[in-house]
């Protein structure tokens, strides 16, 4: 019997390649959608991530209180000693050192006097180091709108609209004038090596890009930095893997009194970024829930429809003495494997795509007039665990209830029933 | 009505007995045996079918629509008989009734000692699988499976190895001359073809009565001679009760009872003697 039943199904095209490749398509559809969902709102995360946050970032405990006002007088000390006990510690996590800081860009005129002048939001981070990823993971390379990037020290870049304003171009000269960690004033010049764009308007007003080791010469910063921002090795935040390095270097200094003793802060625990993540994971889910439902809809009526084809088959089987209840349970058995095939099949694509997409990112700055630093130019799926097993829903379940609802057809027909369907 | 009960269930003990309880090999071997005595074709080997007032009414819009009015017939073990009428006349609906594909609205239909209405799913199934052989009008064939596959499937619901199977395949495709197309699926055969292959599927397992609704319905006069023949043949060798539905004047000839239906009665009914 079920040599006859797998001859059946496997002859019947309508009745195993073409359902197989039906259920496989929607659950391709539905685990690329999730992946891309996910990769499409943690976009948002990463981009902060990335500019301000980290995945996780290391301050002092004082700095942590008032972080917002970029305090850089409650700055890190002996950073190489604390960046390599981090590396032992985390060594799959990626540290950079970041310096936030203010301060107002003063241009000379040729005998030294003011020219022009403005308010600037300061970032240090490391341009010059071989190792440091720093301007890949800013994308400020194809943000880039005169001139060229940072390539030795002394060089500095401006947001193009605030270097505008001031009447600056690549290879000029400007001065720096900012306040030291220990509260003195802080004069450093700078030269213009290129402008970039933020797509936002506060930074684009103001914004001043500097390296970090100039930042710790100019503000008085020796061994020092504001900050230590983390990254997850995957290069994505996970709320959990970075609250559990967070309590674990936490727990190293759980002993100390000191305010200027490290603590680790996870991209959820800075300012409003908690509630965005959890948005984010409800999002997801509610979006991918969306996809799920229709392609289990869709699933269903497969099922469904390929049952009910079936009506005729049915009614000769019966005729010929098999039991319904016997008719209904192969028929769920076979819908089971060609669930079981199609999600397989579709989960595997749908995963290579997936993987595709968040290995190679859809580059949109082609699209979009010019990248700017601060909106995603990049579209980019994301695996996470749930891709693996979200296509079972559509994929498994559906397929099999909609089978069991038309084979309960079975059972509420007279068998004579079954056989006017197959005439008709 | 308890009456004619208990005269059905006592004709029918020794029958009922044969047809249900014993072994199918063991069945068709006795079948075999029979074969060469010769049994007259009705009343002498037992009562097979037994109706009494039978009616069949379907819901039809808000009121009902009464397809078979109160039928009463006898049938017995070895006939080989036709319900005849026009289109719309309830023979199918007797037949799907009598075949436990359908349950009466009133009235009793005893066949092979069991009573259609008050059997279970699962009895009627059982009824059908042991004792029943069906033959439609479009062969109803399973489209992907081969000829072999088709007339064995009713062996592998009655759990016959393997061997038995092929065994008794063969034999029902050597009746029907069809040994050749073991190997073929039912798209590559002619219209002629299908329907030996629905006898042989109906024969394969050697039943005790076999219905054939319209069997000839789809066929040329040629094929329609050759499969009444061939199931003439069956019924006089395997004693076979067979029952047409039909008003095919080619198997209105072969029929040795003709039972004539008019608007879900029965008009006339007649033996013919030769
Ligand atoms: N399931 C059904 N529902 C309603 N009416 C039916 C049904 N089956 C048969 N009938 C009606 O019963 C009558 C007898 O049908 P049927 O037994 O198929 O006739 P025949 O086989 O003699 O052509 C017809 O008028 C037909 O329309
Ligand atoms: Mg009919």
């Amino acid at each position: 019997m079920i040599k006859f039943l797998i001859k059946g199904l496997l002859r019947d095209k309508s009745r195993s390649r073409i359902p197989v490749l039906v259920v496989a398509v929607g659950v391709m559809l539905t685990v690329f959608m999730h992946a891309f969902v996910t990769g499409y709102m943690g976009d948002t995360i990463e981009m902060n991530a990335r500019f301000t946050h980290g995945h996780v970032k290391v301050m002092t405990r004082a700095y942590a209180e008032e972080m917002n006002q970029m305090p850089n007088d409650l700055a890190l000390l002996e950073v190489d000693e604390l960046t390599n006990k981090l590396n032992a510690m985390f060594p799959d996590v990626i540290w950079s050192p970041r310096i936030q800081f203010g301060g107002l860009v003063d241009v000379p005129d040729k005998n030294g006097e003011t020219r022009s002048q403005g308010p600037a939001f300061g970032m240090a981070l490391d341009f010059l180091s071989a190792h440091s990823a720093e301007v890949k993971r800013m994308n400020i390379e194809k943000t880039l709108v005169r001139g060229s990037l940072i390539t030795k020290p002394g060089q500095a870049l401006l947001s193009e609209k605030f270097a505008q304003n001031l009447g600056l171009k690549p290879g000029d000269e400007f001065t720096l004038i900012g306040s030291t960690m220990y509260g003195s004033m802080a004069f450093y010049n700078f030269t213009l090596a290129g402008t970039v764009t933020f797509g936002v308007e506060q930074m684009d007003r103001g914004a001043l890009l500097v390296d970090i080791y100039d930042a710790r010469i100019a503000l008085n910063m020796e061994n020092a930095v504001g900050e230590l921002i983390g990254f997850l090795s995957d290069g994505f935040y996970n709320n959990d893997e970075a609250k559990a390095i967070a309590s674990e270097f936490n727990a190293v200094y759980a002993e100390t009194e000191d305010e200027y003793a490290p603590v680790m802060k996870t991209l959820a625990q800075q300012g409003t970024m908690g509630q965005y993540v959890a948005l984010v994971d409800v999002w997801t889910v509610y979006i991918s829930m969306v996809f799920v439902i229709a392609m289990a809809l869709v699933l269903w009526n497969a099922g469904l429809l390929g049952a009910l084809r079936r009506y005729g088959e049915f009614g000769i089987r019966l005729a010929m003495g098999e039991e319904k209840r016997h008719v209904f349970n192969t028929l769920i058995y076979e819908s089971f494997v060609i669930g079981v095939l199609g999600t397989i099949l579709g989960t595997a694509f749908g995963l290579l795509f997936s993987w595709l997409m968040q290995t190679y990112p859809i580059d949109m700055s082609a699209m979009l007039e010019g990248a700017t630093m601060m909106m995603p130019t990049q579209i980019k799926a994301r695996i996470t665990p749930d891709t693996y097993y979200i296509g079972f829903i559509p994929g498994l379940l559906s397929t099999v209830v909609g089978s069991a609802l038309a084979g309960i057809g079975i059972f509420k027909r007279k068998t004579s029933q079954l056989f006017k369907e197959l005439e008709a | 009505m308890n009456e004619s009960n208990n005269n059905a269930e006592s004709k029918n003990t020794p029958l009922g007995g044969l047809g249900v309880k014993s072994p199918l090999g063991d069945l068709g071997v006795e079948r075999n045996n029979n074969a060469e005595t010769q049994t007259p074709p009705s009343g002498g080997g037992g009562v097979i079918i037994t109706t009494s007032q039978l009616i069949k009414r379907f819901p039809m819009g808000k009121g009902e629509f009464t397809a078979l009015k109160g039928i009463d017939l006898e049938f017995g073990i070895g006939e080989f008989a036709g319900l005849i009428g026009p289109s719309g006349s309830g023979k199918t609906t007797l037949l799907n009734i009598l075949g436990s594909l359908d349950s009466p609205t009133e009235g009793e239909a005893i066949v092979l000692g069991q009573s259609v209405s008050k059997l279970s799913a699962k009895g009627a199934a059982r009824l059908r699988k042991e004792s029943l052989g069906f033959i439609f009008q479009s062969y109803n064939l399973l489209q992907v499976h081969t000829v072999f596959e088709n007339v064995e499937f009713p062996l592998l619901l009655l759990n016959y190895t393997a061997a038995e199977r092929k065994k008794m395949v063969m034999d029902a495709l050597e009746w029907v001359g069809l040994t050749d197309k073991v190997k073929s699926k039912p798209p590559k055969l002619s219209g002629g073809e299908c329907q030996r292959v629905a006898i042989a599927r109906a024969m394969v397992k050697r039943p005790s009565l076999v219905l054939a609704d319209e069997p000839t319905a789809n066929l040329d006069a040629a094929n329609s001679h050759n499969i009444l023949k061939t199931m003439e043949n069956l019924n006089r060798q395997l004693k076979t009760t067979f029952l047409f539905a039909t008003h095919d004047e080619k198997v209105i000839g072969y029929l040795k009872r003709k039972i004539f239906l008019k608007d879900g009665y029965v008009d006339k009914d007649e033996l013919v003697n030769n």
